[in-house]
This record gives C-alpha cells, structure tokens and sequence, in this order.
C-alpha cells in the first residue's frame, strides 16, 4: 500500500447547467482501520471556488495552508478575487515546486462564474500534471478508477441542481462500495449562482 | 515450431527442468483420490521450500497478494458455540464481493471458517470435508472434532513455508461435547473458548471479551457475535458486507442469521438514541 492511499478517501466534482456539485467522503484511516468518520476533502477558497485535496491527510492540510497564503497574498496584490484557471495554475505549480520530494495528494479544482454560470473543472496529480475536465466531471483519490466507471455510466450534461445532487451522490457513494479505503458517507456542496448547499449523505458503513 | 527445429532443440525445451507438459495428465486425473488431494504437484523449480519467485525485471521477490481483510469470530458458551463472520472479498483495496460464504458447512456437525487465501481456504476446507467422509465410512461413526482439526492442521504443516495463507476456525460437536480448535497456515492448532481470525479480529475480541459471559442465552450470545462482528466491520476498512451468524449445538449446526452491515448500522444506531 503506498503512502498516497494511507489515509483512503476520494474526490469527485461534477458539473451541470450553471450549477456544481463538488463530492467528497468523510473516511479518515491509518491504513485497514477507519480513525475518523467526519473528515472533508474539501476546502472552500471561496463560495463559487473549491478545492479537493485527496491523498495523505497531513499533507493536504500543510498544501491547503500554503494554498491559502498564496491566495490570500494574491487577492490583495490584485485587489480582486481568484479565477478557478488561476487558482488551478497556482496549485499545480505549488506541487510542482516539490517535484523532487512530492506532497502525497491529488488535487482537484472546480469553480463557478456566477456572472456567466460557467463551470470549470480541473484534475491534477501529485506533480501537478493538470487534466481539464471537458467530459463533465473530475475524479481524485483512492478509488478514482471506480469514479470514472460510475462517472461515464452516469453523467449527463446540462443537469439542473437537484438531478445533479441525485447523479453526482449515486455516482460517487456506488463507487466508494467498491472500495475498502473510502465511503463512511459523503458530503457533496452543490453550488449555483446565487446559493450554495451543503449536504450530507448517509452511506453503508463497512 | 519451425525455429525450434532448425535450432534442432528438444519438444516443450525447458532449460534442464522439468516442464509441467511432462507430467501425463491422464494418469494423474485417474489417480486423483482423496490421498492425490493432498499431494498438489508444487512448481518444478521451487523443490527448495526456501527458494521464492523473482520478478524477472527487478529480481525482487514476486508477492502474490492474497486476501487477508476478513472478521470472523467463534466462541464457547454454556450452550454450545456461537460462529460470527463478515462477507467482504479485498484484492488490495479494491473489493472483489460482499457476499462470501465465509463459513464452510464441512458437515451436519462440522463448520469451518474462512480467514486468509480465498483458494487455500476453500480448496483445503473442501480435502477436508472428503477426508471426514471417508472417515465416518470406514469407522461407521462421526469424526471428533479434535480428529478433523489435526487433519487439516497436519496437512497445513507438510506445506509449511511455501506461502499457503490460512486462519481457520474448526467447529463442531462431538461425544466430547461441543469443539472449538484454531489451525492456522504455520501448522499450529490450538483447542480454546474464543477464537477471532482476520484484519478485524482486534475489534471483535473488544467486544467479546467486554461483554462475555458463560451463562449467555443462546439469543445473548448469537447476539454478542453479530454485534462484534458487526463493530469489525464498523472500523475495519478490510471486513463488511454481510454479518452471518451460526450456532453449533447437540444436534449439529443451525444457521441463526444473515443480515446487512447497513441494516445492522442503522438500527444499532437508532438504538443509541433511545
């Protein structure tokens, strides 16, 4: 087992018609045992902007923490808020800075324009190798293989809200029942232009 | 072919070992009886018990990872025996089924369970039963459960070291009364009162030992063994699925219950609220 799935869990974010919803689970393990069952992946930049740090838990919260000093310092260098595009660049070059003594995390970013409504999705690697997420959707963590089987089987574009709530959490929670290292429920923020809802899901949990 | 016999090699060449291909199959299907089952032809290159697979780009050891995560559970009390186990199949992470029998019906008085190599459990639990057969044919009465356990134990031990993967509960009722031993993939066996086995056995010992008593009903102790089982499964990233629940008394084994972990979650937690 590599350090990167120690502590399990997994990332999902998915988009609709000027809607978002952004997915994690709440599993927090050392190895075969589950040490916390209420444990978010994702870390809110700002209410049209989030980021999912899946992978070692300690480094995602030491990469948050720089993450957020660079966003903050740039928010007041530019006097204006972040894009999802710069937000996306400055993660992966954060990551790639350690290129030789890497971070253990994934890393995903999905935002909203709530001038526009459009949404953007982004993927990235432990190296900060970005994938854009054209097809609708952007996976991370421990079963990201499983994600993109229930991802590609389920998603439909232009989804309202509530349809995207329903596809996203049957999506993730199926993926996570084939999975020993993520599930213990989930919480999934579904974001549209003029309100944010944060919801959590009961899951099977074994 | 054709370049095998332009460099004038031998049929099926195989470096100076002696290749599988050698071996008549048709005699060795013909001979298969319950002696043969005993006796698996074990690779020609690995007559060292010591010598192990290399990977043939790295040279590090080839590891076959077989499935370990599991939670099964069997104790003694005034009644009999209470076995308890989960139903999830890993691969690593990945997870191959929730719904394994975990528990082997060796016979009406026999039950085996399963912790370890899927294969090596199922495959020796299976020898077994043939051999307990064979057994209550040529001396017309049943086989101890002490008898059946040092069956499986001493066939355990002449595979010693070459990577079998088994933690095994042999349970049973005999003349002696009611039987509990544990036969694992090193060649021991113990006979004992409590006996867990898999990566969720920590958390089933914690419950039974806390709340463990002689004089249980039977229905407080199919109980207790859900309820630690079911508590493995909580914690225990490895274990899940279905919690079975068999009980072994005078006149053989009966199947008590087969609920969903999530059924069981939400009801015990409702439990909680009250």
């Amino acid at each position: 087992m590599s350090i990167e799935s120690y502590n399990g869990g997994a990332v999902m974010a998915m988009a609709g018609k000027e809607c978002l919803a952004v997915v994690c689970d709440k599993r927090l393990g050392a190895r075969l045992t589950t040490i916390g069952m209420n444990h978010s992946k994702i870390y809110e930049i700002n209410p049209y902007l989030y980021v999912c740090l899946p992978g070692l838990a300690t480094d995602a919260l030491t990469v948050y923490q720089r993450l957020r000093f660079r966003v903050n310092m740039y928010e007041l260098k530019e006097s204006r808020k972040i894009s999802p595009q710069v937000l996306c660049s400055m993660l992966s070059n954060l990551l790639y800075e350690h290129r030789f003594g890497n971070y253990f995390i994934g890393g995903v970013v999905a935002g909203l324009d709530p001038a526009t409504g459009k949404t953007y999705l982004y993927a990235m690697d432990c190296l900060g190798a970005i994938t854009i997420g054209t097809e609708g959707f952007v996976t991370g963590g421990h079963c990201e293989e499983q994600l993109y089987g229930t991802c590609e089987a389920l998603y439909r574009p232009d989804l309202g809200p509530e349809e995207l709530l329903e596809v996203a959490s049957q999506a993730f929670l199926s993926a996570c029942d084939r999975d020993a290292g993520s599930g213990w429920g989930a919480f999934v923020y579904i974001v549209t232009k003029n309100k944010v809802e944060l919801k959590s899901l009961k899951a099977r949990m074994d | 072919m054709a370049l095998q016999e332009l460099l004038q090699l031998e049929k099926h060449a195989s470096f100076g070992l002696k290749s599988v291909d050698d071996v008549e199959l048709s005699e060795e299907i013909e001979e298969l009886n319950s002696e043969k089952l005993t006796q698996l032809p074990i690779t020609p290159f690995t007559m060292n018990k010591n010598v192990q697979l290399r990977d043939s780009n790295t040279g590090r050891h080839i590891h076959i990872n077989m499935e370990k995560g599991t939670t099964t559970l069997a104790f003694k009390y005034q009644g009999g025996v209470v076995i308890a186990v989960d139903s999830r199949a890993t691969g690593g992470d990945f997870i191959f089924s929730g719904s394994v029998k975990k528990i082997i019906e060796i016979n009406k008085y026999l039950l085996g369970t399963m912790a370890g190599g899927a294969a090596d459990c199922s495959y020796w639990h299976r020898s077994l039963t043939v051999r307990c057969r064979m057994y209550e044919l040529r001396n017309k009465e049943r086989i101890s459960v002490a008898a059946a356990s040092k069956l499986l134990a001493n066939i355990l031990y002449n595979y010693k070291g070459m990577g079998l993967s088994m933690g095994t509960m042999i349970i049973g009722w005999d003349k002696r009364g009611p039987g509990l031993y544990y036969v694992d993939d090193s060649g021991s066996r113990y006979s004992g009162d409590l006996f867990s086995a898999g990566s969720g056995s920590p958390f089933a010992f914690g419950v039974v030992d806390t709340h463990w008593k002689y004089d249980m009903t039977d229905e407080e102790a199919y109980e207790l063994g859900r309820r630690a089982v079911y508590q493995a499964t909580y914690r225990d990233a490895a274990s899940g699925g279905i919690v079975r629940v068999y009980g072994m008394k005078p006149t053989g084994w009966v199947k008590i219950s087969e609920q969903d972990c999530k059924v069981l979650h939400y009801k015990y937690a409702d439990e909680k609220m009250v």
